[in-house]
């Protein structure tokens, strides 16, 4: 099939931690693991879609037919906050935004490098699985919900209910972020330069929290844990990466995981399964 | 799912209809059964502006009877002879549908005994009264809403408004948004969310004498509002009250003739974006709204869960 290429999933380059550490594909499983619609792009093929008086799906469809013909740069013009844009990105790309987003934005993505210079809105990213999104402004709430891989970066503050129920990747915040942040998460890791509002981590699963100010209050199942110097050095690099000034030092952050486990919840899915069994 | 909007230019009056029919109309994809505006012009020296209907906007429903023009005829010199015994001279009236008026009025009597007992007429309903305050609301969407009763040139201070999707009541002009807080002037509020204690919190006003004219949750955050104002306290200290004090999911936007302000639930379950600057501040359920009267890009954010914010004309 011209122009398809074979690929992984998130999951392989995944180091998670906790108790869900696991490597669950081998690398000789690749094969199994194919994308319909993923194309070769060339990263110094460039162009520019502006966004004034098209919709969403206008837009989204755009972006394919870019995609398609080869262009590894894409840059949206005059975004507009408008809802759902850029989503459903299944291919290596650099996307830039040059405005804010609304809700919805750059969902279920896999493999893009994403940079929004403005805001973005409510379910920033949710069910991404791999890739890289840095917001250079404020987020939402639910920033990252659902998270499966990649990184997700806000410059600024993030909303409530950040990294609810996420499964893997990181999301870092250079600010604070809002109340129920990392709520029922079961995988991944958060980190919060700043402080955090009221029960961060209420019913985790799994998956790490780090802070670097103030939790305001734990919520249920979430509780202190102890930072290991894999952790500090992993921290530090994560924030020097992504060009955050954090004016705490790795080694002050504070380490918040899962206080109980769950009864079901290390039985491994299906697909899980198979990659550990081969 | 609804969309509330509010905008507030400080030491300035502006085209603040045009402000709002663009904001709400960016919001018709959160509601597009009714529209309402609640609008705060140049301050009456003398008297008080009043907004209100004498039936309903029956366009959407199954076999409604619709009001004869008798009917309505009837019901308007009922209203027009309770001012008349109230002691109250209506200086200026003018109407922009067979149902609803727009009446300045000199007044120096009781107001909730004259709103009280305009209200036993026949399916009406005060929709505001107020030195500053005009509500307007009706079926469909913001632009339609705007340009039946010529709201695109409102001058004025600031505004809040509401797009609303029925949910739990009919789709009428009663159960739209905003509502004014009954009987007092110039205090009106947007609400998107839900109040589940509203039943408890009801009682406990209408033991103190008030009226809900309708069984919408939104209503009695403005008469609760209304009534902490009333006892001397502060409208930020009300708000802060009402976080604790009203049970649910809610972003509430209130307005009164001088302040806008806006709260959010402890839970922070429903969205608000607000944009300020030294000149304006805008604040909507979406920032696509904002973006319609700020086409340029803008810093916004999201306020967090159990934020109050107020400010000044």
């Amino acid at each position: 099939m011209a122009g398809i290429t074979k690929r992984t999933t998130a999951f392989d380059d995944e180091n998670l931690s906790g108790r869900s550490q696991k490597l669950y594909f081998e690398v000789t499983e690749e094969e199994n693991y194919t994308y319909y619609g993923n194309h070769e792009v060339d990263f110094n093929k460039r162009t520019s879609i502006d966004c004034e008086g098209i919709d969403a799906h206008e837009l989204n469809q755009k972006i394919r037919d870019a995609i398609r013909k080869g262009y590894g740069s894409i840059v949206i013009k005059n975004p507009g906050a408008k809802h759902s844009l850029g989503v459903g990105i299944l291919n290596k790309l650099n996307l830039i935004f040059e405005g804010s987003l609304g809700y919805f934005g750059i969902g279920c993505i896999d493999g893009p490098t994403v940079r929004v210079n403005g805001r973005v809105g409510w379910s920033c990213a949710e069910n991404m699985m791999s890739g890289k999104v840095v917001v250079e402004n404020n987020a939402g709430s639910c920033f990252g919900a659902a998270l499966r891989g990649g990184d997700l970066i806000v410059k600024g503050d993030a909303g409530a209910r950040t990294g609810i129920d996420m499964k893997g990747g990181t999301i870092l915040i250079g600010g604070n972020a809002g109340a129920y942040t990392g709520f029922m998460m079961q995988r991944g890791r958060i980190i919060v330069c700043g402080d955090v509002n009221a029960n961060m981590g209420d019913s985790m699963y799994d998956g790490i929290i780090f802070v670097g100010g103030e939790p305001h209050s734990l919520g249920t199942d979430c509780v202190p844990g102890e930072m290991n110097e894999h952790e500090v050095r992993w921290l530090e690099q994560k924030i020097k990466n992504a060009e955050i000034d954090c004016k705490v030092p790795a080694s002050k952050f504070k380490k918040y995981v899962a206080g109980r486990m769950l009864w079901n919840y290390d039985n491994l899915e299906p697909a899980e399964k198979k990659g550990i069994l081969g | 799912m609804c969309g509330i909007a509010g905008v507030i230019n400080k030491n300035k009056t502006v085209n603040v209809g045009e402000q709002m029919g663009l904001m709400l109309q960016g919001l018709k994809h959160r509601g597009p059964d009714s529209t309402g505006y609640a609008m705060y012009g140049t301050p009456l020296k003398k008297g008080f502006v009043m907004r209100f209907k004498i039936s309903e906007n029956e366009a959407e429903k199954v076999n409604a009877t619709v009001d004869s023009p008798a009917d309505l005829k009837n019901r308007k010199n009922a209203v027009d002879s309770i001012l008349k015994k109230h002691g109250a001279k209506v200086t200026k009236e003018s109407s922009s549908t067979p149902y609803a008026f727009r009446y300045i009025f000199d007044f120096k009597g009781d107001l909730t005994d004259l709103a009280t007992e305009i209200e036993t007429v026949e399916k009406t309903e005060i929709l505001s009264i107020g030195k500053g305050l005009e509500l307007i609301k009706d079926l469909g969407d913001a632009n339609t809403v705007s340009n039946q009763y010529g709201l695109d040139k409102f001058m004025g201070t600031h505004g809040i408004g509401h797009t609303r999707m029925a949910t739990e009541s009919d789709v009428d002009i009663k159960s739209a948004h905003p509502y004014w807080a009954f009987p007092f002037e110039d205090v009106s509020v947007v609400h998107n969310g839900q109040l589940t204690n509203y039943w408890g919190n009801r009682r406990v006003l209408e033991r103190k004498g008030y009226r809900f004219n309708s069984n919408c949750d939104s209503e009695i955050i403005a008469v609760y509002i209304a009534d902490k104002m009333a006892n001397g306290i502060e409208l930020e200290k009300a708000m802060h009250d009402s976080l604790d004090e009203l049970d649910g999911v809610f972003t509430y936007v209130v307005a009164t003739k001088d302040q806008l302000g806006m709260a959010k639930d402890h839970m922070a379950a429903k969205p608000m974006v607000i944009y300020e600057s030294k000149d304006i501040v805008a604040c909507a359920s979406e920032e696509v709204a904002i973006r319609n009267i700020f086409p340029h890009e803008i810093k916004t954010y999201d306020p967090y869960e159990a934020e109050v914010k107020v400010w000044q004309a």
